[in-house]
């Protein structure tokens, strides 16, 4: 019997907000929190790694904020509703960031929600999809 | 005597409130979600309640990382709509009612449910929406509004049973309320829909309809439903529908089916709606 924590890990694609994640991430979405306010991001705008130096975060964090790394800001611990806030900054929509964290274009995960979505077919488990079953 | 009559559950996508800011509902990808809409705010209208007990999430507006209540409850006189890093939407200051949520607090935490008491909360498109779908545009805040917020960003989440037995001490609760008081209850969040990692997009239309069906007719098959269950089945995400038990639980065992509509896609997710009576 797996435990509840191998059960969440074992869905692919998915990085549950977890006590892991949330220590992991914390600073990184306390800036993003800063972003509520817009003082806060016309500053961050202005110069951004000015503004980040406020924030103990790692490198690796760093980087993927400037680089506005989606994906590898939520392998750092980001939420995606504090990332959000970030997006907002940026006048992006949750549905930019979600495309980029897929890989595909803006077009092709447009045009896929558009047909229904993503199918649950194949994708509830990493085991599953390791056995093809 | 306070009454709650009916429970609401809808979806509460950022991106249907902008698109009613904006203008857009006429638009080809809008048209026939806002059609759906139709019936609710007729029957919403109709029915008239005094107060909405709208039970939703915060998306990290409101609750910071370093600070998170699993349940809180505004006892505010008003919530301003709060800026979510776009600014405001141009939606009318939400009227609370103070008297009901104090009493809801004395009674629920004399329950056994202890809730985060908020003076002051700025309600992000979790309230705000819900609030669009079903009364529209009007200039001020159309009835007066009871928010029960709930923790669904960072695990563990509340199981959705809790939140089934914190609806029936809400029941309770109204119950025992001595002001003549016409309530309706909102679940909000959901439905399908995962909008981070390289599963974003997913769309379980199956899952979400035998969950609406199950709502009305068999809700303790949906009480059993597990954190694995919601996350891995409905996205991860999708896992607000346990506020949606909330409203189930504030109703009698025997309900009514009122109206529905489902609508793939508003942005990322599933929005779904359904209005249930008291029988």
């Amino acid at each position: 019997m797996k435990t509840i924590k191998e059960q969440l890990e074992d869905i692919p694609g998915t990085y549950v907000f977890t006590k892991e994640r949330s220590r992991l991430g914390l600073h990184l979405n306390l800036f993003c929190t800063s972003l509520l306010k817009a003082a806060n991001r016309e500053e961050f705008l202005r110069d951004e790694p000015a503004y980040l130096a406020k924030f103990p975060l790692t490198e690796e964090q760093r980087r993927a904020v400037l680089e506005r790394d989606w994906i590898g800001m939520v392998r750092l611990g980001a939420n995606i509703y504090h990332l959000s806030k970030l997006g907002g900054t940026d006048r992006k929509t949750f549905q930019y960031m979600a495309g980029c964290m897929t890989g595909m274009t803006q077009e092709d995960y447009r045009a896929m929600m558009l047909a229904g979505g993503r199918s649950i077919e194949g994708n509830r488990s990493k085991s599953e999809q390791k056995t093809g079953a | 005597m306070a009454k709650i009559i009916a429970g609401l559950g809808t979806s509460h996508v950022p991106a249907i409130g902008v698109a009613m800011d904006e203008g857009k509902t006429q638009e080809p990808y809008w048209k026939s979600l806002f059609e759906g809409y139709g019936p609710v705010r007729k029957w919403l209208a109709e029915v008239k309640p005094d107060v909405v007990i709208l039970c939703y999430n915060d998306h990290c507006a409101a609750m910071p990382p370093d600070t998170i209540p699993t349940f809180a409850i505004g006892v505010g006189d008003e919530f301003k709509p709060a800026d979510e890093g776009w600014g405001p939407r141009p939606v009318p200051v939400v009227k609370g009612d103070p008297d009901l949520a104090w009493h809801l607090v004395e009674s629920l935490v004399l329950d056994g449910f202890d809730l985060t008491i908020m003076h002051q909360l700025q309600v992000d498109h979790g309230l705000t929406v819900p609030m669009s779908i079903t009364c529209g545009q009007p200039k001020e805040g159309p009835v007066k509004v009871v928010p029960i917020e709930v923790n669904v960003v960072l695990y563990p989440q509340p199981t959705g049973r809790r939140c089934y037995a914190l609806g029936q001490a809400i029941r309770k609760a109204v119950a025992s309320y001595d002001k003549d008081t016409k309530v309706v209850i909102f679940g909000t969040g959901g439905m399908s829909h995962q909008i981070h990692g390289e599963r974003s997009g997913l769309i379980n239309k199956e899952w979400d309809t035998a969950f609406l069906n199950d709502l009305t007719a068999n809700p303790q098959r949906l009480v059993d439903l597990t954190h694995v269950d919601y996350i891995r089945d409905a996205g991860a995400e999708g896992i607000e529908l346990i506020v949606w038990l909330i409203m189930r639980g504030a109703l009698n065992d025997q309900v009514k089916e009122v109206c529905r509509h489902y609508h793939v896609p508003a942005s990322n997710t599933a929005a779904g709606l359904i209005v249930l009576e008291n029988r």
